[in-house]
């Protein structure tokens, strides 16, 4: 059991994702209904509001308040209790990111930031929409310092040795992170915020998209990573067995700090204003960062074969069987995982050049990211959930719990396939996303969006239906871990933190010299960046004027 | 690596055989996108 | 470090597969010329009606095989007069905007272009069959973004 106070900045911060969630998940319910004409908006709300409003609290609040809280609580776990200053700092970092979303919900709300979450240039915002941004990234840097600073303590207390592996896994997440942010760090802070605030007339909006891309793509990755923590180092102690390579894992994750940040051009691949040769290097450098992915599934069915057959599974998918399907810790990460390897493979295509104007700002697109983090990540995080919030609260995760876990991520599960597999096929046939309803003038090409069994916006509403009641009943359970189920006393209700052990005796140390990876993970950077970006600058045309469209 | 040392023991055809049908799926997917991709 | 048997077959395998891909998109794209939309060009996003060849829109041809379709986007729809063109030509089309992003989409094409200010798009794109094609914008561009669409025409010669 980790230190109380340790679980109070934990507990804070998941309270804060799934109150965006709840929120967030409300919006994604409008939205499949708007997009297939059912539901018309009141005159004070406009479709666009609501899907700023999805985008920024589950894409960006949900998920980097869980990863805190995830962070924050295998820190203390596999490192000990934090120190009073790491702590301060994981507060400061806590309320700084809090006050961020605040500042920019209340601009949404307020109709002032109707810009998506990617806010493009020159679609102009309310000055406040982009600081409370900043201030969100900021937060978060103040609380991965306070975690930088948890593990220097460790390093220094137990020179030589190479870190446990959660503890080297949230650094690894946290690096890259950190490297990535600067993208987006620059262009609000010296393109946005002046610009909004007027100190400055125009902005250049090519310029804009490249350094917010820098941040985007890793962005992606900031998610999926915790996730990939969750598959490495809890589900074998679920499975009971250990870490399959320690030093696989270890490397799979150094390469995500050097090949997930050179990659933006990946997301611009149709605008001009960048050659053809430097997309087509950061696409190269994009598939690059496919094999630690490619790793990690062999890892992922090795960990389950070995389980299967140390329960006495036979022959060559005996072992399948007997796998703990009743545990929903287990279930629900293994059906993420699955939903992966279609999210992996889409993402490929995206990724693949001249492919990209077949799914660019389709439906597809969004059908991808909703198998990606929609469902992996937050799926993961779901099966987190089920075990670190009793873990933190001392509660029981009682019996009617664990069924109505089952009937969530089944639910979710089933919600997902059917309108992801609507959106993708939809995408294909061209409808667009990030669009309200709009029958196009009767077009033909547009009326197939709506007529169809899988290839129609119905599907896709009755799946985002489903996935809505999904996600109230996992709020359901998140109060109740939280606030209400009776404390656990006995010993076999305590609710552990399932963390498996990893033999780190023939991992090699270079692995934990931080400075190798930062160093070239920079040097991948200026090769893929330093040239397009140069050259965008000087022949950078006359700057845009903000224009507010909504 | 617990494994690595017992290596020749642990028996991982059941993830061999998984992982290349995850192999199958992204070639198939992509083909069909290709192949999408140019009848347009 | 060291992997199983079976992990270095599927790296292996999986790496092969992916150079696989990137040989064909690579090959595809630069020796036959099928790269995504694009361009180094620029223009003043306050002067393109009076910059060539945005001051005057339209299908003009260029020679015996080729067109220039010239569209200008702007919040919400697409300044083009008479967009129609024959069938089995080459087409490039050059798109700017005067305001925002948006994109220059055509149903059932390679068409999908990103319209950035500032910045000129061209893409080029042979029309197999000939029919009325959905032009839309997928890019969100403000309230109105769902109704920027048009159509172009194109005819058998
Ligand atoms: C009740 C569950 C959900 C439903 C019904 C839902 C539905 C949708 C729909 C229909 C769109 C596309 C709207 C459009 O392009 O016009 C969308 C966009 C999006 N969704 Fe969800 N979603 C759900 C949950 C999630 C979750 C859990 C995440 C991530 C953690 C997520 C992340 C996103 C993002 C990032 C976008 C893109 C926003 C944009 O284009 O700016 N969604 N969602
Ligand atoms: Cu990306
Ligand atoms: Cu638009």
């Amino acid at each position: 059991m980790i230190a109380v106070q340790d679980r109070k900045i934990a507990l804070w911060n998941i309270g804060v994702a799934y109150t965006a969630f709840l929120i967030g998940t409300l919006c994604g319910l409008l939205q499949v209904f708007i997009r297939n004409d059912a539901l018309q908006l009141p005159a004070w709300l406009d479709y666009y509001q609501i899907l700023t409003a999805h985008g920024v609290l589950l894409a960006l609040v949900f998920t980097t308040f869980f990863i805190f809280g995830f962070f924050i609580t295998g820190m203390s776990k596999s490192l000990g209790s934090f120190g009073p200053k790491v702590r301060l700092f994981s507060w400061i970092g806590f309320w700084v990111t809090l006050l961020g979303t605040v500042m920019a919900t209340a601009m949404i709300v307020a109709g002032e930031a109707s810009v998506l979450y990617t806010f493009y240039a020159p679609l102009k915002a309310s000055g406040f929409y982009y600081v409370g941004l900043a201030l969100v990234i900021i937060g978060t840097w103040i609380s991965s310092f306070a975690l930088v600073g948890h593990y220097r303590v460790w390093r220094k207390n137990n020179k030589g040795q190479l870190s446990p592996l959660f503890a080297f896994m949230t650094i690894t997440t946290i690096i890259m992170w950190i490297i990535a942010c600067l993208g987006v760090v620059a262009t609000v802070l010296f393109q946005y915020i002046p610009w909004a605030f007027g100190w400055t007339d125009t902005i250049d909006v090519e310029l804009s998209r490249t350094l917010f891309w820098f941040f985007g793509h890793p962005l992606v990755y900031f998610w999926l990573l915790p996730a990939y923590m969750a598959w490495y180092v809890i589900v074998p102690k679920i499975l009971g067995v250990k870490v399959f390579s320690d030093s696989l894992a270890r490397l799979s994750f150094v390469l995500f700090i050097l090949f997930s940040i050179p990659v933006g051009f990946h997301h611009q691949l149709t605008e001009p204003g960048i050659s053809n040769f430097w997309k087509f290097l950061q696409v190269v450098l994009t598939f690059m960062v496919i094999v630690p992915s490619l790793m990690t599934a062999f890892s992922m069915f090795a960990t389950f074969e070995i389980a299967g057959r140390k329960n006495g599974g036979k022959g060559l998918f005996g072992w399948f069987t007997k796998l703990p399907w009743k545990d929903i810790r287990f279930t629900s990460i293994f059906i993420a995982m699955a939903f992966f390897i279609p999210g992996g493979a889409g993402g490929i295509i995206n990724a693949s050049f001249q492919l990209n104007e077949v799914v660019h700002n389709t439906l597809w697109i969004v059908g991808h990211f909703h198998i990606t983090v929609g469902t992996p990540v937050a799926m993961t995080f779901m099966g987190l959930t089920f075990w670190l919030i009793p873990y933190l609260t001392g509660r029981k995760f009682t019996k009617s719990m664990k069924v109505l876990g089952l009937v969530q991520i089944i639910t979710w599960s089933f919600g997902m396939l059917l309108m992801s597999t609507a959106q993708h096929l939809l995408g294909l046939l061209g409808a667009p996303r990030r669009t309200a309803y709009s029958g196009y003038n009767d077009h033909p090409a547009a009326l197939e969006w709506f007529d169809g069994i899988l290839t129609n916006h119905v599907t896709m509403a009755i799946g985002g239906s489903i996935l809505f009641v999904s996600a109230m009943i996992l709020i359901y359970i998140v109060v109740m871990t939280m606030f209400l189920s009776p404390k656990a006393v006995e010993p076999k209700d305590i609710v552990d933190f399932p963390l498996a052990e990893s033999d780190m005796s023939r991992t090699p140390k270079w692995l934990e010299n931080w400075w190798i990876w930062i160093g070239l993970a920079l040097a991948l950077i200026v090769i893929a960046y330093a040239i397009p970006i140069s050259q965008m600058i000087h022949h950078a045309p006359p700057g845009s004027e903000g224009f507010k469209t909504w | 690596m617990g494994q690595e040392n017992r290596e020749p023991e642990t028996n991982l055809k059941g993830t061999l055989v998984s992982v290349f049908v995850v192999g199958l799926i992204i070639i198939v997917m992509w083909v069909a996108v290709y192949l999408l991709y140019v009848a347009r | 470090m060291h992997l199983h048997k079976y992990e270095k077959i599927w790296l292996v395998f999986g790496i092969a597969s992916l150079i696989v891909f990137l040989s064909v998109v690579g090959v595809s794209a630069f020796s036959q010329d099928h790269t995504p939309a694009g361009g180094m060009e620029t223009i003043d996003p306050k002067k393109v009606s009076e910059t060539a060849p945005f001051d005057n829109p339209g299908v003009t041809q260029l020679d015996d095989d080729t067109y220039q379709a010239t569209i200008v986007a702007m919040a919400f729809g697409y300044q083009a007069p008479e967009l129609k063109v024959p069938v089995g030509k080459e087409i490039i089309f050059k798109v700017t905007s005067t305001d925002v992003v948006h994109s220059l989409t055509i149903d059932n094409t390679k068409v999908n272009m990103m319209v950035v200010p500032g910045r000129i798009t061209t893409k080029s794109y042979t029309f197999e069959e000939p029919g009325t094609y959905l032009i839309l914008c997928n890019e969100y561009c403000g309230t109105g973004h769902h109704m920027m669409y048009t159509e172009i025409e194109v005819y058998e010669q």
